[in-house]
């Protein structure tokens, strides 16, 4: 999390040429393409991107719980070094849990409403570990202190509706970390969340990552989230990596269009604004997936567009040292 | 621009109490308190924003405006009129006056009515020029708000979220109104999509002079097109000031709070965010004196029996004295 973080250089997840595909009334198309980054321990990876771009696509595919009409089309996925998606059924649900867990927006709709608290999470460890009842619902109650839920053994005791957001929210974690999984995917974990209560479950995300030494994956479409908790950074647009970088480099100086166009167009970003003012806006929409433009998906928004551009699709390369971009300009301050 | 000083919207001890009935009688068992003794006043051209964590009364204050809601106390005063008083004519002309601006596109717009009939339903209830006259202002009406007249006959359905709400804003705006309520115009929207609709309610101010009732959970978003900023708590206004000092000195320990919550714009400047839980309690059950107690880093004994009032300081920032001070 911090510049001196506990990050070791084996990466725990690591994500090569992934591509999903989605049947659906328009036919079948591309929702996810040629994603590939790889997490070590200690370490958080942001990926931002505005709705429907593929994160949560990207998500779900790292715990093989894609819907229905969304199939793994192409790529590897490691885990702890072994081919996550050669696995049969049986060896994937250990993983989950043991290795990779997931925290989704809405706890509501993640947690079992008929289980009480402390029993989801018993079972997951009952599922996972060699321990008797007893255990299991102790081990609940410590994972529940560990996420700092006041009064962890009532809590346990209640049913999910009984708790506030921000209170299932940690719920949720607790039941992610219950079996110590090396890594932790967090879909928008706070963003139906207030203000103040974001505040608390990004410093307890935070606190326990530098505690645990988990490699987490936290997406989210806010880029203030980004700036407080992520290491390094990949921008999407249109189910591709437009942009990678360390999170400093990325703001410092972002060098795709859409990630500069992005950065400028959040409110209150400067200083203090005059009511008045004007944003600087990216025009134009999202393309759907399913009639993407040939060259560049970003082209037809781009103020810096060429004739190129709208031809070729720009390839993914190393801009500046660590700094990666997908697009056709040239870094004209190197 | 600068707003014109006499205020066009007075708004004084406005209350919205929800009745909780239970049993077979339906037997009103106490009341939830969403919009508590809430005072403030709109400036022509001003932009008003209303803050808050959900739950605290927000939308409620503005239905309250809109006559959506009915009040259960308080008075409100358009123009220097008291709406009270309103013959008929007067309450017909004062909700032409006043529109509103949903948050969600998608489910404030029918998806089955043409887009010019949407902008045009104002119009035809209002009975307000001939049927070509409306025509001609439904195309200009979508020129202004950044659609193309050319896709009048289009449904709602076949435009973004983004285009969907320039609709509900050209709706808004059919009837030449003086005050929208805007509760949470661009939260459904995309990053980028919500700067072009920003731009759009700025502009539209700037030309049309328009004042806005803001609502808005986005400090961001708030900070940008306010001029003045009221923060709710629990039904009640604990603090309202202009934008600059609301954001530069918070007074209340609650306005406090919430702009330490909000996440940096600097990765070299994050907040150490405390991890330790706090619930915001509910409108249903309010803590006793003063409802911020429960989470107030500076409370003392008094402030968990005593409630304190909004006094003003300081000419234009009106906050709550606190019982501390009482006490000194
Ligand atoms: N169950 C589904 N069936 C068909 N298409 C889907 C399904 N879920 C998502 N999609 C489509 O897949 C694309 C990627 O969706 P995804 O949920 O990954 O976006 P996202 O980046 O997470 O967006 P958001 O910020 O809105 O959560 C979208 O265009 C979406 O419409
Ligand atoms: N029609 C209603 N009947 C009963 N209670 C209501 C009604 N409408 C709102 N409330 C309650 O009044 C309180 C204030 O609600 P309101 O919708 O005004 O909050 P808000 O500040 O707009 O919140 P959010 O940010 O979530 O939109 C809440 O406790 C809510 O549950
Ligand atoms: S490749 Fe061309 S269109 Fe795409 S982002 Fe770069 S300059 Fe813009
Ligand atoms: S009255 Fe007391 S509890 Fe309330 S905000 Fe002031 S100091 Fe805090
Ligand atoms: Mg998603
Ligand atoms: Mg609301």
């Amino acid at each position: 999390m911090s510049e001196m973080n506990t990050a070791t250089h084996v990466p725990v997840l690591q994500v090569s040429d992934l591509d999903i595909e989605i049947r659906g009334v328009n036919g079948a198309f591309a929702v996810v393409s040629d994603m590939s980054f790889s997490v070590r321990a200690g370490e958080t990876l942001c990926i931002v991107g505005e709705s429907g771009c593929g994160k949560s696509m990207t998500a779900l595919s790292l715990l093989r719980l894609l819907p229905d009409a969304a199939t793994i089309a192409g790529g590897k996925v490691l885990i702890d070094g072994q081919d996550f998606l050669a696995m049969n059924q049986r060896q994937v649900e250990d993983f989950r849990g043991e290795k990779i867990a997931m925290i989704f927006q809405e706890p509501l709709s993640a947690l079992n409403p008929v289980l009480r608290i402390g029993e989801q999470i018993a079972e997951s460890v009952r599922q996972h570990r060699k321990c008797n009842r007893r255990e299991a619902d102790a081990r609940a109650v410590d994972v529940l202190r560990l996420v700092q839920m006041p009064d962890p053994e009532r809590r346990a005791t209640q049913f999910p509706h009984e708790l506030s957001g921000g209170m299932r929210q940690r719920a949720m974690i607790a039941l992610a970390l219950a079996c110590d999984p090396k890594i932790i995917i967090a879909d928008e974990p706070t963003t139906a969340l207030d203000v103040t209560i974001q505040a608390q479950i990004l410093g307890l995300i935070s606190d326990l990552q530098k505690r645990l030494g988990t490699a987490q994956i936290l997406i989210t479409h806010d880029l203030g989230v980004v700036s407080e908790v992520a290491d390094r950074v990949i921008v999407m647009y249109a189910g591709r990596k437009v942009e990678e970088a360390s999170i400093y480099d990325l703001f410092d100086r972002p060098f795709h269009p859409y990630t500069i166009g992005l950065m400028g167009a959040v409110p209150g970003a400067g200083a203090s604004s005059e009511a008045g003012d004007r944003l600087a806006d990216i025009p134009g929409t999202v393309p759907p997936l399913w009639n993407l433009p040939k060259g560049c998906a970003f082209a037809p928004r781009c103020a810096n567009a060429s004739a190129r551009c709208l031809e070729e699709r720009p390839p993914f390369e190393e801009k500046r040292p660590g700094h990666w971009a997908a697009c056709w300009e040239h870094d004209d301050a190197a | 621009m600068q707003p014109d000083r006499t205020p066009l919207l007075s708004v004084e001890n406005l209350e919205v109490h929800f009745p909780i009935r239970s049993g077979v009688f339906q037997r009103q068992v106490g009341a939830v308190k969403a919009v508590d003794g809430v005072s403030f006043s709109l400036q022509r051209g001003e932009t008003l924003s209303l803050v808050g964590e959900s739950g605290c009364g927000k939308s409620t204050t503005g239905l309250a405006l809109m006559g959506l809601v009915k009040p259960t106390g308080g008075r409100v005063q358009f123009d220097g009129q008291e709406i009270r008083g309103f013959n008929r004519a007067a309450l017909k002309s004062y909700r032409r006056r006043m529109q509103i601006v949903f948050q969600d596109p998608f489910s404030s717009l029918n998806p089955r009515q043409r887009v010019k009939d949407i902008i045009r339903a104002p119009l035809d209830i209002h009975k307000v020029g001939t049927p070509a006259e409306r025509e001609t202002r439904v195309a200009e009406l979508m020129e202004r708000v950044g659609l193309r007249p050319d896709q009048a006959d289009n449904f709602a359905h076949q435009f973004s979220g983004g285009q969907r709400q320039r609709i509900g804003i050209a709706r808004a705006l059919a009837l030449n109104p003086d005050v929208i309520v805007c509760d949470e115009p661009v939260s459904a929207l995309d990053v980028s999509v919500q700067a072009q609709i920003l731009n759009l309610l700025s502009d539209l101010q700037r030309d049309l002079g328009v004042s806005y009732l803001s609502i808005s959970h986005d400090l961001g978003v708030v900070e940008f097109i306010s001029h003045r900023v009221a923060v709710m708590y629990l039904g009640k206004i604990v603090e309202i000031a202009p934008k600059t000092r609301i954001f530069a000195e918070p007074g209340h320990p609650y306005t406090e709070l919430l702009m330490r919550s909000a996440p940096s714009r600097d990765p070299r400047k994050r907040h150490s965010f405390s991890a330790t839980n706090d619930d915001i309690p509910s409108a249903t059950k309010k803590p006793s004196g003063c409802p911020f107690h429960t989470r107030c880093p500076l409370v003392t004994a008094v402030c968990k029996t005593t409630e304190p009032a909004l006094t003003a300081r300081e000419g234009a920032r009106w906050l709550p004295v606190t019982t501390a001070e009482l006490l000194s």
